[in-house]
């Protein structure tokens, strides 16, 4: 009882002085006000699940590298303290749920009033936690969802950033592409195309059926295809019977392995091959190996830049395997960007940083980012593996875009 | 795509689904445990061969030869060590099949855990006998080809042991009459759990082969567990032929639907055979009525 009594004068009284000060000397306020112990990161993602995979390989190794690279620094620097904040991680696993994604996010913002949170992988996952993050007011970075309902949602939701671009960007970027190698004489008009039956495969797979009656191109086969498809063989039959010049495969990482391998074992060589997610992941190179001469795919690095070269050997020396070619560089980039931000802005104030990364300019792996609308654009949309590494092809203007190989060469082994 | 471009899609794909339910149908029809870990037992050695080709540099054949008596090893002792407390406060009576949901579930999270912590969420895959074999002009390959020779094989000469063995009449005792096999001198535990080690080494050796042509990570087990049950159901549970039938039916059924009508209606037509099986036999296609 006495202690009890004590402590609540003692508050009375800090609360007094505090005003009192606050009055007095409204300026320094902060820099007399104590540094906070950690700046807190939560993030909930899917450890288990069948978006586990994908976590793996693109969103985890990238969040621990940074919080690594960032630690040993001493922390990330609060200029209004004048010192570094070490980072303190939470975590939680989504099991691949969106609800679960939706439920850990709320408790994460609400119970361990964590100062940001971090999203989880793929479009679907990034969207259901989106309302979310606007609800709390928390920005939400999606390094990893591509959507048509960027630039809607954008408008809706004021602390969402999508870096990630549109299905139609990708479409468009790739067919015009085709359209230039029509033009030389390359390749014929005739595109068969197949998508996975989920979010990514059918927003690409629409935006390219509208995309290719723009510029002039006949789909002469167009499927989709359920999760968790075990044979290709059928598909991969017909498509041959069909003699188009290009093929389109919109698929996850599983059926991009299937697709790729059981092309070459039915020898269907199209001179352009695209495949889907997967195709930019180390694993593709380790299984493939030069077989993979050729072969287009969403995303790109500009392998040659020094940036990119020491982003690669840090991933590597951390994680233990690469990083894929498609999203990862584009993960890591956010990160840049969230800590570039607080660190302008010098302390915990997620209404000043969201403000900061909304219009900010940014230096990271993939060269200066500035958001338009809310959106990153200057991204690689197509990308084919040359020489062992994939290099970003479109759009070709942009500066380090390699020539395509176009026909695709033969398979080897 | 021809007739024989079918047969050899639809057989190579029926053979894989066949195969891994092989195992279940054995687990669940003799020692009546409906193993719902059995996905991650599956993914396990799969991930063994990875590390066997990849990190020691050996044949994907020796690690399916090594995981036979593995696998059995493994699945005997969870039935020893896991299992058996639950037969023994059940009486292997109706309470058991709950029972042992509930157990196995807990143990599917443990050993994915594991693979999680060994090797992470990533996708693994190898290459091994990805080569075209041409067969009348048609195209298949090797790895598939090889899957289906060993589920017929398996298949066969588990049907083969059963029928043709005293052993195989003592299982089949068991898995038939289990509350009257003691009274001819039957050790009903000791044979269950021999049933259950050879679900195990069968499930181990359709891990190591699934690996030679599909990517696979450490959440992927219960995908296969699912595909499994399925077969498993539809060709009445404890009978291989009909697991290997159902497999084919399936395999088959997912090609021609590809083929001629629409690859997306794949899943679709899948749930409605195995909904057409089940209204026409409730047992599954060689069921032995009501147990």
């Amino acid at each position: 009882m006495k202690t009890a009594g004590k402590r609540f004068w003692l508050k009375q009284v800090t609360a007094a002085a505090a005003t009192i000060t606050g009055f007095a000397t409204l300026a320094p306020l902060a820099l007399a006000q104590e540094a906070p112990k950690s700046v807190r990161i939560g993030w909930a993602i899917a450890k288990t699940g069948h978006n586990a995979g994908g976590t793996a390989a693109t969103v985890t190794p990238n969040y621990q590298l940074w919080v690594k690279e960032v630690n040993a620094a001493g922390g990330i620097l609060l200029k209004a303290y004048g010192k570094r904040v070490p980072i303190e991680v939470v975590e939680y696993d989504d099991r691949s749920s969106t609800e679960e994604a939706v439920r850990a996010t709320e408790r994460l913002m609400t119970q361990d009033k964590v100062d940001f949170v971090l999203p989880p992988w793929s479009t679907g996952s990034n969207l259901a936690v989106g309302p979310t993050y606007e609800k709390h007011k928390y920005p939400l970075l999606a390094a990893t969802a591509v959507t048509d309902k960027a630039p809607e949602l954008a408008k809706r939701w004021k602390h969402a950033f999508f870096f990630l671009g549109t299905g139609a960007g990708y479409a468009e970027s790739l067919v015009s592409y085709l359209e230039s190698a029509k033009k030389e004489g390359k390749i014929g008009n005739k595109i068969a195309m197949i998508n996975i039956a989920d979010g990514f495969g059918v927003e690409l797979a629409n935006a390219t059926r509208k995309a290719a009656k723009q510029h002039g191109f006949e789909l002469v086969y167009d499927k989709s295809y359920p999760i968790g498809t075990q044979d290709m063989t059928p598909l991969l039959t017909e498509i041959k019977s069909k003699n188009a010049d290009v093929f389109i495969a919109y698929s996850y990482p599983p059926d991009t392995m299937l697709i790729t391998e059981q092309s070459r074992i039915n020898a269907l060589n199209p001179k352009v091959m695209f495949t889907g997610v997967g195709t930019q992941f180390p694993m593709f190179k380790a299984k493939f190996g030069v077989a993979t001469e050729g072969i287009m795919a969403p995303g790109g690095v500009d392998f040659d830049a020094p940036a990119i070269k020491d982003y690669f050997k840090r991933h590597k020396e951390s994680a233990g395997y690469e990083p894929d070619r498609f999203a990862s560089t584009i993960q890591y980039t956010t990160l840049q960007v969230l800590q570039q931000a607080i660190e302008r802005v010098g302390k915990i104030d997620r209404a000043a940083v969201t403000q900061e990364i909304r219009t900010g300019t940014f230096d990271t792996i993939i060269g200066p980012v500035k958001l338009e609308n809310q959106m990153l654009t200057k991204l690689w949309y197509v990308g084919q593996w040359q020489n062992g590494e994939f290099y970003g092809i479109a759009p070709a203007n942009r500066a380090g875009a390699k020539p395509a190989i176009i026909p695709k060469p033969a398979w080897k082994n | 795509m021809n007739l024989l471009d079918i047969l050899l899609a639809g057989s190579t794909l029926g053979g894989l689904y066949g195969l891994i339910a092989m195992g279940l149908t054995v687990q669940y029809g003799v020692a009546r445990i409906m193993n719902l870990s059995y996905g991650e037992f599956l993914i396990a050695p799969a991930f063994l061969a990875y590390l066997g080709v990849t990190a020691w540099g050996l044949s994907p054949i020796l690690m399916l030869l090594l995981v036979l008596p593995l696998g059995f090893i493994v699945q005997w002792l969870v039935y020893q060590l896991l299992l058996t407390p639950l037969v023994r406060r059940t009486g292997a009576g109706p309470a058991l099949e709950v029972d042992s949901i509930l157990a196995t579930f807990g143990l599917m999270f443990v050993v994915q855990g594991v693979m999680m912590v060994a090797f992470g969420g990533n996708y693994h895959s190898y290459t091994y006998l990805s080569t075209p074999v041409q067969i009348l002009g048609s195209t298949v390959a090797a790895n598939r080809l090889l899957v289906l020779g060993v589920a017929i094989a398996l298949g066969l000469g588990l049907y083969l042991l059963l029928t043709r063995t005293r052993m195989g009449t003592v299982v089949r005792a068991v898995s038939v009459a289990p509350r009257f096999a003691p009274l001819v001198g039957i050790d009903v535990r000791f044979t269950a759990a021999l049933a259950f080690g050879m679900g195990g080494a069968m499930v181990a050796a359709s891990g190591v082969l699934v690996s030679m042509f599909l990517p696979f990570s450490a959440a992927m087990g219960t995908m296969f567990a699912m595909k499994a049950l399925i077969v498993v159901i539809m060709g009445g549970v404890g009978n291989l032929m009909g697991c290997l039938l159902a497999g084919m039916m399936l395999g088959f059924a997912e090609t021609l639907v590809a083929t001629f009508i629409d690859p997306g209606l794949t899943l679709a037509v899948n749930y409605a055979l195995f909904l057409g099986v089940l209204l026409l036999r409730p047992t599954g296609l060689f069921g032995k009525g009501a147990r």
